[in-house]
């Protein structure tokens, strides 16, 4: 345990490649990420872990291979980022542990937990800059005495002290465990396995076929107090002073002033999505440049290959040609959408602020049996429902997944769908945008609150870490947006191609004229819509968003496109947010919540047809 | 009494935390038992605030009353 060893542990036995794996480990919001590009460069790789959303980094600093990890508070299995950052650590054969400076006290725990565990590490110890704003002094060589490991002072976004660290890369050493930990350690595991099946953690217990000892809380207690003693010993307070982004982040909290600065949040989201992007930046990239340029010229380039009447020449460039409206659509309407959205989520995400939302929004969440923390997967629903679905997982309980996966599918339209939504109902003026949502907060309220009555059990309660607010920095959010908004747009266009050759078969073989009388009753009858937007229901199988295109092509009255706009919200989620409903929830769940969401979408929507006729 | 009761500003030592979860979820934000804390804000109906240092918390209202804690000033 004390030898000190620079090629790794035996926990990194498994590892396939020769490179040495450096694994970049922190809690979240540690400026990890700038760390990670300062050691790494230009060239890194994003990918998905599998089986989660959570994306892992990777890069080369030299012959050394650099990994970053989601960031947590320790090393455990208490949510996917959790458990994707422990099989990462696991595997390492050293590791950068980056630090936040002014929060040292919290952070040591996972310091700690490192070391224990036997790993060689060196302690990045960032944002010195903000420990200094915020009064705060660190003795580093103590620091570094006490935990056996080098410590490296850095401000990673500045490039300060990385130069240090990478050289300090290659000296990496084990540190000295907590003794309470270390003595319990059963001889014939490594201290990787040894810690995680001392506190209890089901993979290590269940791989090693020993249950375990039940000490996880002793464990933590023990080690939690000598992170609170060393940090005691190296901290030193020269002023009380609160720092402009502590009072800004107060502000944020203050039970009036919060509500002054969501509600200011929200309303700039909205003069930018839908005022600015939805009508000025749509109006150009879709009417001007796809509309005036593109599709007549592809129109005109095919015309002169294929004759336009010819099936597949319908196909192509008919009403709902691969090439031209497909394109038109995608391009024109969703890519600036959606480009807009993920560029406010990555802002509230980088400056700290969405999880100051969640508490704001906490008390009104768990009325309909979820906490503030489902505001995330809410918000993210607004960008991608799929998405969206997968993230319910950082969820306390299933009952907290169940009800937040059906509010998802049935009242949260995505950003594809919101385009849509949002350049028909913008013309007919503000009536009738407060209208549609305060009818979808309705039927989000009304439904979850049932839910939270019938459904059985206990929801988790609200327990969240504070970041403090901070500027982002451009070059991460534009990254950041850059990547989702590729992810998305790459998933998106085969769903929204496969509908569009479906829909246009079916127009050719008049099986879609077909259909649409047979569901002339619903459509006519008690939606009061005409025949035709049936085909914009079918397509809204799908992909929600395409189903609301179909009807932004039908000549709607505002009343008819009030009741047709709700119930295509309301009526079924996409096909890829389908399948990842099944294989989220199970077969019986997801089945129900989906026939929940196409009878809910039609009884209500045939319901506000009434009421508005009255 | 229990950490829903306090009030901004007050300063005190958490004394238990009937919540097996938040427990050790405390432990690791390093707000565990014996700790001196000072509630921030308490929204009205919702989650508390806490402060440890430099670090905050927000703890749901329910979870809040599972929480004793013994005040120290203010």
């Amino acid at each position: 345990m004390t030898q000190a060893n620079c090629h790794g542990s035996s926990a990194a036995a498994e590892v396939p490649s020769q490179t040495r794996r450096v694994v970049l480990v922190g809690n979240p919001n540690v400026g990890k990420s700038a760390v990670f590009h300062g050691l790494t460069g230009v060239y890194v790789e994003v990918s998905n872990y599998p089986g989660t959303t959570v994306d892992i980094a990777s890069g080369r600093m030299g012959d050394v291979g650099i990994f970053d990890t989601p960031g947590v508070y320790g090393v455990s299995a208490f949510n996917d980022e959790e458990r994707v950052a422990r099989d990462m650590i696991v595997q390492a054969d050293a590791i950068v542990n980056v630090v936040d400076a002014a929060h040292l006290d919290r952070d040591l725990f996972l310091t700690l937990q490192i070391i224990d565990m036997g790993f060689p590490v060196v302690v990045a110890l960032n944002l010195m800059d903000e420990a200094k704003a915020n009064g705060m002094e660190i003795d580093v060589e103590r620091l570094s005495a006490e935990l056996g490991v080098e410590v490296i002072p850095t401000v990673a976004v500045r490039g300060e002290g990385l130069a240090e660290l990478k050289a300090a890369i290659s000296r990496t050493r084990r540190g000295i465990p907590t003794p309470e930990v270390a003595a319990r350690l059963p001889e014939d595991l490594s201290p990787a396995d040894g810690v995680l099946w001392l506190e209890d953690d089901p993979a290590t217990c269940e791989r090693l076929g020993r249950p375990g000892p039940g000490l996880r809380e002793e464990v933590y207690r023990a080690r939690r107090q000598r992170a609170d003693e060393i940090a005691e010993r190296v901290i030193r307070e020269t002023n009380s002073g609160a720092s402009l982004s502590t009072r800004l982040g107060r502000l944020t909290l203050h039970p009036l002033g919060g509500l002054v600065v969501l509600a200011g949040f929200l309303f700039l989201m909205y003069q930018v999505l839908g005022v600015w992007v939805a009508q000025d930046v749509v109006g150009v990239t879709e009417e001007i440049w796809m509309g005036e340029y593109y599709v007549p010229w592809i129109s005109g380039l095919v015309a002169r290959l294929i004759n336009p009447e010819s099936f597949l020449g319908q196909i192509l460039i008919g009403e709902f040609g691969l090439l031209s409206m497909t394109v038109a659509y995608l391009l024109g309407l969703l890519l600036p959408l959606v480009l807009g959205f993920y560029l406010f989520l990555s802002l509230a995400e980088d400056s700290g602020y969405l999880p100051r939302i969640a508490v704001l929004v906490d008390r009104l969440m768990t009325k309909v049996g979820l906490n503030g923390r489902a505001i995330i997967p809410t918000i993210l629903g607004f960008g991608c429902v799929t998405m969206a679905t997968v993230t319910t997982r950082l969820m306390g309980t299933q009952r907290e997944r169940t009800i937040a996966t059906f509010l998802l599918s049935l009242a949260i339209p995505c950003s594809a769908q919101l385009a849509v939504i949002t350049v028909m109902l913008a013309p007919l003026g503000p009536a009738y945008i407060i209208t549609f949502i305060v009818l979808l907060l309705l039927v989000y309220g009304v439904t979850g609150m049932l839910l939270n009555r019938v459904m059985p059990g206990d929801s988790s309660d609200l327990l969240i870490d504070l970041p403090p607010l901070r500027l982002p920095r451009i070059k991460n959010v534009l990254q950041k947006t850059y990547l989702k908004t590729k992810g998305f747009i790459s998933e998106a266009w085969m769903y929204f191609a496969g509908g569009a050759l479906l829909i246009s078969v079916m127009d050719q073989t008049g099986a879609l004229a077909a259909l649409a009388n047979v569901l002339a009753p619903i459509t006519e009858g008690w939606l009061g819509l005409p025949r035709e937007a049936a085909q914009a229901f079918i397509m809204g199988f799908v992909r929600r968003d395409f189903g609301a295109a179909g009807l932004y092509d039908l000549a709607l009255t505002p009343h008819q496109a009030m009741v047709a706009l709700v119930t295509i919200t309301l009526f079924t989620p996409c096909i890829a947010s389908i399948l990842i409903m099944f294989k989220e929830r199970g077969k019986r769940q997801a089945a129900a919540m989906w026939a929940g969401d196409v009878a809910l979408a039609i009884l209500l929507g045939g319901i506000l047809n009434r009421i508005l006729i009255w | 009494m229990t950490l829903d009761q306090t009030k901004p500003g007050q300063v005190f030592v958490i004394r238990t935390i009937d919540d097996p979860h938040a427990r050790l979820a405390a432990i690791r934000f390093g707000i565990a038992e014996g700790a001196r804390a000072a509630c921030q804000t308490v929204l009205p109906g919702g989650p508390v605030v806490v402060r440890k240092g430099k670090q905050e918390m927000a703890l749901g209202r329910n979870l809040a009353h599972r929480i004793t804690v013994e005040l120290v000033e203010g």
